[in-house]
């Protein structure tokens, strides 16, 4: 596997522009987002950023920036836009007062957020959707109930797979009941610590996936738990992080620059 | 949310936020993805103002020893305070 850091040419290091837009998104209602975009004509692929349950913040910035750099057009929408404004912290707080985001809403501004990419002068035509924890979730139901994504990256996302008593009128269904639907090829990373996805929920899904013959990759680690890219956090495990990076760009790379 | 655990309560008080005092309308209790304490995950306390917007809020986590031992400390002021006859 090609190394994803450090691998650029010290002559022609790569340009993006990054910051804040708003975009139509579900309902027609105008939130914001932030995007990172390399510099140049392209064609570049696309990646909708799908934060995770702590709140759009300056993580997945940085995560929208590296991608970029990588030659991606990427969009991280605030799916918490509709609770209002404040730090990342104070927004988080009132949507899990609120019992958290409701799917429907998710998965609308995830379509929006494709399509806004689709219709770059830049892209390829190509978009992956990718999130962490509860955004890893959210990129599988996106990518199973909105037809148009080409490859999925689920980074421990928990709650793929749901008792049923977990289910309720704001997370209705289980993606892991969704399965045949998923036409996009999957990429899953999950730490073997993990207690939400445990390793036994991620190997339920891993076998419905291939039940249902699809295209998917799951990458487990041992010595790592949930979260293990977050620099911030003492769940950071920077070898298996590295390593899972590399697994993303190698399969963005397979599925949306071919 | 990966948990799934919260709840809210309504209340009538006063919280001092970033912002000074403001009028408490509303407890949420989860136990999720801590965001300043060194665990993974945390009872996540917040006091809060919704109809004041995300910032009107007091944010306490601790871990599940600490709100048991903060429980029974409210709990015993709460008991000696309606022992005591004192009205509110």
């Amino acid at each position: 596997m090609a190394d994803s850091w450090n691998s650029f040419n010290t002559a022609s290091p790569a340009a993006i522009t990054a910051g804040p837009v708003t975009f139509k998104a579900g309902g027609g209602d105008e939130i914001n987002a932030y995007v990172a975009r390399p510099e140049g004509n392209g064609p570049f692929p696309g990646v909708v950023l799908v934060h995770h349950m702590p709140g759009w913040d300056e993580l997945y910035q940085e995560f929208a920036r590296r991608l970029a750099n990588h030659g991606y057009n990427v969009i991280a929408p605030n799916y918490y836009f509709r609770y209002g404004h404040g730090t990342p912290d104070d927004v988080t707080a009132t949507v899990r007062a609120d019992g958290g985001v409701a799917d429907d809403s998710v998965v609308a501004d995830s379509e929006a957020a494709l399509n806004w990419l689709k219709a770059l002068p830049t892209s390829n035509g190509k978009v992956g959707i990718m999130g962490t924890c509860s955004g890893g979730r959210h990129a599988v139901l996106s990518a199973s109930r909105v037809k148009g994504f080409n490859a999925v990256a689920d980074l421990w996302g928990g709650g793929v797979v749901m008792p049923a008593d977990q289910l309720t009128p704001k997370r209705p269904v289980a993606p892991i009941d969704l399965t045949a639907d998923l036409d996009a090829p999957i990429l899953g990373l999950f730490g073997n610590d993990d207690q939400a996805p445990t390793p036994d929920q991620v190997n339920q899904h891993e076998a419905a996936l291939k039940a249902a013959g699809k295209n998917y990759e799951f990458h487990r680690y041992d010595g790592a738990g949930h979260a293990f890219f977050y620099y911030d956090r003492g769940a950071y495990r920077w070898e298996q992080a590295m390593d899972g990076w590399a697994k993303i760009f190698a399969f963005f790379e397979k599925n949306l620059k071919g | 949310m990966c948990t799934m655990i919260a709840m809210k309560a309504a209340v009538d008080g006063a919280a001092r936020g970033q912002s000074g005092w403001f009028k408490l309308t509303q407890t949420a209790v989860g136990y999720d993805h801590a965001t300043h304490t060194a665990a993974e995950h945390a009872l996540l306390i917040d006091f809060q103002n919704p109809a004041m917007g995300p910032s009107a809020r007091v944010a306490v986590e601790m871990n599940i020893a600490s709100g048991k031992a903060f429980i029974e400390q409210l709990q015993a002021a709460i008991e000696a305070a309606e022992k005591s006859g004192v009205a509110e």
